[in-house]
């Protein structure tokens, strides 16, 4: 099979759901010409006219308050918030209007909108351009919160969440953009929202991930299998919001250890949450307390060094398995 | 008239049904501002859209929802319109183009101008209204809404009700400006102040605006000026405001004017709109108690509602 960018499978995806529903149409800052910031959406304005594919002024809460209109009204918008720190500044139609219109009115109308935005870390670009915001967007009920990590998942999540009748915030990886690879099908698949995936197989221990941690938690399951001879099962979430804790509680049971892997902060993360769960439903199961990687609990600095400090590295994951291990 | 009298007679029976203790929040009433909804409504069909406010009931009655439905929702019926999950903040009827009623002061306005892009891009004649007060102009969801619509010509009318109070801060205290429709011209728009408690004032500047707005001629900012006649929501003593406006406040009372204007005009007689009291307040009893005995829903139903597909 032909392997391609998580860039390129985000693009397909937007140009076949485009092509195949009309209702589907794409608005954000810069995403016309230019494709957006990340090129993610390039081309498709001259494939379907400036009416589709709507650069807007520099007014998030418009965009995403339009957006919900639209989706009220017969069609299926997919607006583009920049990166995800600028979320902020759209927060109130996301939180008071996006996720409660469905629940409030009673389900008298259904919401199919999709937000895609973009998470960071690592990028020297300090705190206001390199937000992982995902844990408080699972924490608003209503929304449906999407994290993939490869290629082939980008595709059919995207597809899927276009096709949902509920609104989803999609989070894509500044750098999982154009350093991924991997075979995605030409044509039409979707992967389901609310399911998880097991990414590699392991016995001795589960690191339950999503998004740019799944690569570095890979890497760090291959580290402990060559230099420790520990076999990892890493968890790929995929889906924050519905979250699928069956998969988890599933591989906890078989290897009694797991490490929760994620580069949003530490306090009150999707880590956290997972961690909660797996104490109330899968406490017999374990040999060892939880452990989460994550980042630590500051802004990100904008110096290399201090930046390289508070992420979560393979490196870091390794250690924990290491002291888990022996512990 | 008789939108406006359905409007106010509702209001009557939510205050009681309030005092009552039969519902649950707070109670903000659209008693004084009727002839703005009144009069923009009736320039609207069916299947256009509006955006309503906190002070809500108003812009659904005159969109043509029951009554029975909303005051069953007051209450937190399973009979609600929003099957007792949103209240009177929330009153949302989305089969009569009501987007919803909002909580959040402004955040309805980006919403109408969402209505009216996708009617443009749908290529249908729809046309959507955001009603807001005066206190919303100055959230920034006003002004990138107006911004937004002016650039792309969108169908929708921005409905200023200008009732010079938010909560307790006198409009002169919140904006320099005297005349809030000189906003418009910061975006391109054209912007007008109407009576706002002159339904036919209303009725006629706000068929211009949906005309342009229908002919794809853009959108259009109209201030509405008016007063609320009771306080921010019941329960308020209002003692921040001067007792000569609240006189003031009734003195110009929509409904007042509208019969002055009726039976002055030989349209309507005296006894005629005698009876057309007696219809609405038989219409309105009726739906109370209707209301009334609708009941609660089960506890369990709280979960319902929240996706549309099982998750």
């Amino acid at each position: 099979m032909r392997e391609i960018t998580y860039a390129e499978a985000l693009t397909e995806a937007l140009r076949e759901e485009m092509r195949r529903d009309k209702a589907v149409f794409c608005l954000g800052e810069d995403i016309g010409r230019i494709g957006g910031n990340f090129g993610i959406t390039k081309g498709l304005q001259k494939e379907f006219g400036e009416d589709r594919v709507r650069d807007t002024p520099i007014s998030e809460d418009a965009i995403v308050g339009a957006s919900l209109g639209a989706a009220l009204t017969g069609l299926r918008p997919v607006p583009e918030i920049m990166f995800s720190s600028f979320l902020g500044c759209c927060w109130e139609q996301i939180w008071n209007q996006v996720s409660k219109v469905r629940y409030m009115s009673g389900g008298q109308v259904k919401v199919p909108m999709v937000i895609r935005t973009v998470n960071a870390i690592g990028r020297s670009t300090a705190a206001q351009h390199n937000e992982r915001p995902e844990a408080m967007l699972m924490h608003m009920p209503g929304l449906k919160v999407v994290a993939p990590a490869t290629p082939y998942d980008a595709k059919g999540l995207l597809k899927a969440a276009i096709r949902s009748d509920d609104p989803v915030i999609f989070f894509e990886q500044c750098f999982l953009y154009y350093t991924v690879k991997g075979e995605v099908p030409e044509g039409d698949y979707t992967v389901p929202i609310g399911k998880a995936d097991i990414k590699r197989k392991g016995s001795d221990l589960t690191i339950a991930t999503y998004s740019n941690m799944v690569h570095k938690s890979m890497q760090a399951a291959a580290v402990l299998s060559k230099e420790d001879g520990v076999e990892a099962e890493v968890i790929d979430m995929r889906t924050l919001s519905p979250m699928d804790m069956d998969t988890v509680l599933e591989s906890v049971k078989k290897t009694g250890r797991l490490i929760v892997a994620t580069d949003d902060c530490r306090r009150g993360s999707t880590g956290a949450e997972i961690a909660a769960e797996v104490a109330e439903k899968g406490f017999d199961y374990l040999d060892a307390p939880v452990v989460r990687v994550a980042t630590m609990d500051v802004p990100t600095p904008f110096s290399k060094p201090m930046e390289n400090y508070i992420i979560p590295t393979p490196e870091k994951i390794v250690a924990a398995a290491r002291a888990m291990l022996e512990g | 008239m008789e939108t406006m009298l359905r409007m106010r007679k509702f209001e009557e029976h939510a205050i009681e049904i309030f005092s009552e203790g039969l519902m649950g929040g707070v109670l903000h009433t659209y008693i004084g501002e009727e002839a703005i909804a009144a009069g923009v409504c009736a320039n609207l069909r069916k299947d256009d859209y509006v955006t309503g406010t906190h002070r809500g009931h108003g812009h659904c009655i005159a969109k043509g929802s029951p009554p029975f439905r909303m005051m069953a929702e007051l209450m937190g019926r399973k009979d609600g319109c929003n099957k007792g999950k949103g209240g009177s903040m929330h009153t949302m009827d989305f089969e009569n183009g009501v987007l919803g009623s909002n909580g959040i002061v402004g955040s309805g306005i980006p919403i109408a101008t969402g209505a009216a892009l996708s009617a443009k891009i749908r290529g249908t004649d729809q046309v959507a209204v955001a009603f807001f007060g005066d206190g919303a102009t100055n959230r920034g969801s006003f002004h990138e809404a107006l911004n937004m619509a002016a650039i792309w010509d969108l169908p929708v009318i921005f409905v200023c009700e200008d009732n010079k109070w938010a909560i307790s801060v006198p409009r002169e205290k919140s904006t320099r400006i005297q005349d809030l429709s000189t906003r418009a011209s910061s975006y391109g728009m054209p912007g007008a102040v109407v009576n706002g408690n002159d339904a036919m004032a209303v009725y006629e500047a706000a068929k211009k605006a949906v005309e342009r707005a229908r002919s794809g001629g853009g959108p259009t900012l109209l201030v509405c000026d008016t007063l609320r006649q009771r306080g921010h929501e019941e329960g308020d003593a209002q003692e921040y405001r001067p007792k000569d406006e609240v006189a003031r406040a009734k003195e110009i009372d929509p409904i007042k004017i509208m019969t002055k204007h009726l039976i002055g005009h030989g349209y309507m007689t005296a006894e005629q709109v005698e009876a057309l009291y007696g219809k609405v307040e038989a219409e309105m009893a009726d739906a109370v108690a209707r209301a009334r005995k609708s009941e609660f829903p089960a506890p369990e139903e709280a979960l319902d509602d929240l996706f549309s597909e099982v998750v």
